[in-house]
């Protein structure tokens, strides 16, 4: 398995680690409930080091981003990161990431680390077709690059404190507390360049900080240290599923897969059918304009049941039930106390208040469609 | 320290067995409430349902997984414990007491002899 430059710091803190993907990750430290909480409430600390980062830049790095990805790049200014995904030629998804730009023509994406082969051998092809003069230089940085998030309504009271230099690119900002969401900023830490951007997997405001395998340790440590009084605890993989369910946010291998459009998982938003040619474009455009089939919706149990958990049968309900699905993504919600989940399902049963049945060992337990998100963060 | 009442009989499964007379109350130990972390679900076994020492008869769920419990001992179920099907976190905090989950009525009291005395218990489990 691999270890990512973290993992020491996960042994002292007591995490129980697990196989994740070829990862050996702590699945939580105290526990998967408190953690998700902690975040709702206070701050957790994740290493997201496994993720990969993949630098792009040159004269035409935006109009190649721009072909590969579904979303316009040209919305954004230095500084600016956008969530987008990237689709092979039927439209369905090869993986969703983020897209920074850093400078004119500097791009960093941060993808899942699942894709990590899949995605940079498909960059390079498409590369490889633009010709030996493509004026676009891509390196696949992620064996070297550490990376953490750190998330909750707290981490704003300590999170300038761990970034005292000057902010010397990206987001023309003062402090990490003044980058507006989804920006990016890029500063120091030991010596070394790391960038501070405001983006999250978790519904709450906060950080993801991407820094050299040989310091994000060292960063890890400061903030923990700063943010302890606060109420920062570290978090493992558990809340991290548990929070993004909660937010209605998809994972890679569950609500995205390269037999599904984004249109499909209801990330139509993030598809800009009209900035011109990119791969994919001319399906998803017929798709759009045909109307889904099927669609992502969210689910919540009707009463006291079991967990519905990915892989469970979902049936309709009425005179005729039908097996018309399979749970993507389900848990018992931390902050809410129900279970809930996410599935793909025919476009007829999308609507909320859809009844359906969830089979748990044998049994259909009701539950119901519900609009999404299941969680947002108070204002 | 091991939490490990030395009057109990436990099984290799994590189950701990409560003898009074020729029924028998089972729940499952501090150590794998402790795995398990927070139990969010409990599906008790049926009423009146008839058991073998081995088999699987209950189910707690945590956040992140389903795990199954084995009856100890052979028998009829007689009594299951409402308590954990309101308030699962019981397990978590009352594993020896409160978070107790079947009553047995044994129809084969001499399977007792194999179930681990809490020595025996505290060893497998590699606590001092």
């Amino acid at each position: 398995m691999k270890r990512t430059p973290l993992f020491a710091a996960h042994q002292r803190l007591g995490g129980k680690l697990i196989e994740f993907g070829g990862w050996e990750m702590p699945v939580h430290y105290s526990s998967i409930t408190d953690e998700h909480l902690a975040v709702r409430h206070a701050a957790g600390l994740f290493d997201i080091s496994h993720m990969g980062e993949v630098w792009i830049d040159g004269p035409q790095a935006e109009a190649f981003l721009n072909q590969v990805l579904t979303n316009d790049l040209r919305k954004l200014a230095p500084g600016h990161g956008q969530y987008t995904l990237m689709c092979n030629e039927q439209g369905g998804v090869i993986d969703d990431l983020y897209a920074y730009r850093l400078g004119p023509a500097e791009y960093l994406l941060i993808i899942n680390a699942s894709r990590i082969p899949n995605d940079v051998a498909w960059l390079q092809e498409q590369l490889s077709r633009l010709g030996p003069r493509a004026g676009v230089r891509l390196q696949d940085a992620s064996e070297a690059t550490g990376a953490l998030a750190v998330q909750g309504p707290r981490v704003a009271a300590f999170i300038n404190a761990g970034f005292p230099g000057p902010l010397t690119g990206g987001a023309a900002v003062g402090l990490p507390t003044e980058l507006k969401k989804n920006q990016v900023a890029r500063t120091q830490f030991a010596g070394r360049q790391v960038w501070v951007s405001r983006t999250g997997y978790t519904g709450e405001d906060g950080f993801e900080i991407v820094a050299p395998g040989e310091v994000i340790e060292a960063v890890w440590n400061r903030l923990l240290e700063l943010g302890r009084p606060h109420g920062l605890k570290p978090a493992g993989l558990g809340a991290r599923d548990t929070l993004r369910t909660e937010a209605c946010y998809p994972l890679y291998g569950h609500e995205l897969d390269e037999a599904t459009t984004p249109l499909e998982a209801g990330l139509g938003f993030f598809v800009a059918l009209t900035k011109g040619e990119f791969i994919g474009r001319p399906a998803l455009a017929e798709q759009k304009l045909k109307g889904v089939s099927r669609k992502l919706v969210a689910f919540k149990m009707a009463g006291k049941s079991p967990p519905p958990r990915p892989g469970y049968a979902i049936w309709s309900q009425g005179a005729v039930a039908e097996k018309i699905g399979e749970v993507a993504s389900g848990t018992q919600s931390p902050s809410l106390g129900i279970g809930l989940g996410m599935a793909c399902l025919p476009a007829q049963f999308a609507q909320p208040q859809t009844p359906l049945g969830i089979e748990i060992r044998g049994q259909r337990a009701a539950a119901l469609v519900v609009p999404k998100p299941f969680y947002r963060k108070p204002d | 320290m091991a939490n490990v009442p030395s009057d109990l009989k436990y099984a290799k499964s994590h189950e701990w067995v409560r003898l009074s007379g020729e029924v028998a109350t089972v729940g499952i130990t501090d150590h794998a409430q402790h795995e398990l972390t927070d139990v969010v679900f409990v599906e008790l076994p049926a009423l009146g349902r008839q058991v073998k020492a081995g088999e699987a008869c209950a189910v707690v769920e945590s956040v992140k997984t389903a795990s199954d419990i084995y009856s100890p001992l052979s028998g009829e179920i007689i009594e299951v414990n409402r308590a954990v099907a309101d308030e699962p976190g019981l397990v978590n905090t009352e594993p020896w007491a409160g978070g107790w989950i079947w009553k047995i009525k044994l129809s084969r009291p001499e399977e007792l002899n194999t179930l681990l005395s809490a020595d025996q218990y505290v060893a497998l489990i590699g606590a001092a």
